[in-house]
């Protein structure tokens, strides 16, 4: 990893393991029974998303987590953005983080178009005076300009998405997450986010993405993680972990 | 621009990441750029729990707004209900109890006696109820983007506190009309009893909204505390009646240490108490009651906050 030309990290991952234990059942009378029979383990199962992972991303870097699904990409995404702690190792970010991953998740259907931008920028960390700043250029990026007055739950899935996504782009993150941006939107209005990525990009952001179009990655990024039931198998020039994870994937 | 809340560390994680000893420390202080070195390095999710609510308060603003908008969405009274429903509650109480059991001729203006307890006691169940199912009840949320998820809790006081003030509109009104002439003491006594409530109810929200993520059954529990809470203070009889069974002893004293029964004591002394002849007994050693049920509330307070931090990172994947 010593090839990178950065000033200084922005995300520090040390050896991060992350398990998850699915209960089959939590009724009182079954726990009892299979406690009593020494069948114990068969109440849960682990499970385990990561494994071992180390990474440092620094800033003005652009990364590309690389995996099939249930490689364990989505986890770290999210422990990187603190929904989740790491049960192994330590996970340190400096600077706020936000992104596009789960776009819609703060907006409320009985709430306008307007009250829904303020809520979803308070959520995404920008203060009162910046959402003001911001709102005018929001609306525009969004295309909802006559419907921002009214309840989000009367919107089309299209535009709904368009004002979410409309607002995690305007925040202004040190670190900025991405998680599938492709799978919205019309063709023109994905050209406009990816604008706005790439802006993001040469602003000097680190960026995380998480994205299966191997085409779309190898554009914004230099360098790809490729991860594989939650170990890290590659990290290095985005040419080869896209190589490397087609090769994995034919074979 | 930094979210930075101090370098904080949770179960060993984060504070690693600057430890001279790691692999990327070398970086020596000349290449950090200008606009960055305000940052510094913590575990992300790791924040200054209750205080971060502080900083954020603008965000729990419109947090509470959405609450409420989303309660009386399509209603056509709206917030009249918050009028409507502790009116009715003191109707039934105040003919069942006052009249048919004849407390009003016990109890000298009795309808202000038993609303000054049932305010309190409204204000306690909604804001602990709902803290309660905050975290369950904001699982999108709670589950895709960090927030400092005491926010949830905080917001479900807040707004059970927009419902406690029309009460207390209404109950100033009666006791207006039987001739109140509170001290400025006797007021300032209400704004303190109120304020130990709402530290109690949110700690108590703290405790059981994260447990309830485990385990569903503790929203049942809390139902279950609520009712009983509900006649284990003297809101419809008087203290004296307590003490005449329970005696001088310490189940007295037991008794006494709960801060709801001493909250409803303070209101009662606030409301009630300026509109008799001023006959009535109070609780001896009312100040250290009071002091200990404050004392109560700041160390639950103080729990919450410690088992609401032990859960935080466990919330996303248990929802």
């Amino acid at each position: 990893m010593g090839q990178r030309q950065l000033d200084q990290d922005r995300i520090r991952i040390d050896r991060v393991s992350k398990h998850f234990t699915l209960r089959h059942t939590r009724a009182v009378k079954e726990i009892v029974v299979k406690g009593l029979q020494g069948r114990r383990k068969e109440l849960s199962e682990q499970f385990t998303a990561l494994r071992d992972v180390s990474l440092t991303v620094g800033e003005g870097e652009a990364i590309a987590l690389l995996g099939r699904n249930g490689s364990g990409k989505s986890t770290l995404l999210k422990l990187i953005s603190g929904v989740m702690g790491a049960d192994e190792g330590s996970i340190a970010v400096r600077g706020n983080v936000a992104g596009l991953i789960d776009v819609g998740a703060g907006f409320h259907p009985d709430l306008t178009g307007r009250e829904n931008i303020f809520l979803n920028g308070a959520i995404l960390g920008m203060s009162e005076a910046k959402i003001h700043q911001e709102f005018d250029r929001i609306v525009a990026f969004s295309e909802i300009e006559e419907f921002i007055d009214t309840e989000v739950k009367f919107y089309s899935s299209g535009m709904f998405l368009r004002l979410a996504f409309a607002v995690a782009v305007h925040t202004d993150p040190d670190i900025f997450l991405v998680d599938e941006i492709l799978a919205v939107g019309d063709e023109p209005f994905q050209h406009k986010c990816l604008d706005r990525i790439r802006e993001l990009r040469d602003e000097g952001k680190c960026l995380v993405i998480v994205s299966h179009d191997l085409d779309m990655v190898s554009k914004f990024t230099e360098r790809g993680i490729v991860l594989e039931r939650g170990r890290m198998i590659h990290d290095g020039p985005i040419g080869e972990a896209v190589a490397l994870l087609r090769q994995r994937s034919e074979g | 621009m930094v979210v930075s809340s101090g370098p904080r560390q949770t179960g060993g994680h984060g504070g690693r990441g600057a430890s001279p000893s790691h692999p990327t420390a070398h970086l020596d202080k000349a290449h950090i750029t200008p606009m960055s070195d305000t940052a510094i390095f913590q575990a992300p999710g790791s924040g200054g729990g209750l205080l971060d609510v502080f900083r954020r308060r603008y965000l729990l603003r419109l947090l509470v707004h959405k609450e409420l908008k989303a309660r009386y969405h399509g209603s056509v009274l709206g917030m009249l209900w918050s009028y409507i429903k502790p009116a009715v509650q003191f109707g039934v109480f105040y003919f069942v109890i006052g009249v048919f059991f004849k407390m009003n001729n016990a109890v000298d203006s009795y309808a202000v006696y038993l609303f000054s307890g049932i305010i309190a006691m409204n204000f306690f169940s909604e804001a602990f109820g709902n803290a309660t199912r905050s975290i369950t009840g904001n699982w999108a949320l709670v589950k895709k983007i960090y927030l400092p998820r005491e926010l949830f809790p905080v917001a479900s006081v807040f707004v059970s506190f927009t419902h406690f003030i029309p009460q207390v509109l209404v109950l100033i009104v009666g006791c207006l009309v039987t001739g109140w002439h509170p001290t400025i003491w006797q007021l300032a006594a209400g704004v303190g009893g109120f304020l130990v409530l709402a530290v109690f109810a949110l700690g108590l929200g703290l405790i059981f909204g994260a447990l309830n993520v485990v385990f569903r059954d503790f929203e049942n529990v809390v139902d279950l505390i609520l009712m009983v809470a509900t006649w284990g203070s003297p809101v419809i009889y008087t203290w004296t009646a307590v003490r005449d069974a329970l005696g001088d002893g310490p189940l007295w004293w037991f008794y006494q240490c709960n801060p709801l029964t001493n909250v409803v004591e303070i209101f009662h002394w606030t409301f009630w108490y300026p509109t008799t002849d001023g006959q009535a007994p109070m609780p001896t050693q009312m100040p250290t009651f009071v002091a200990i049920a404050a004392g109560v509330s700041v160390v639950v307070l103080g729990i919450g906050q410690l088992v609401f931090r032990r859960f935080d990172g466990r919330f996303a994947q248990e929802l």
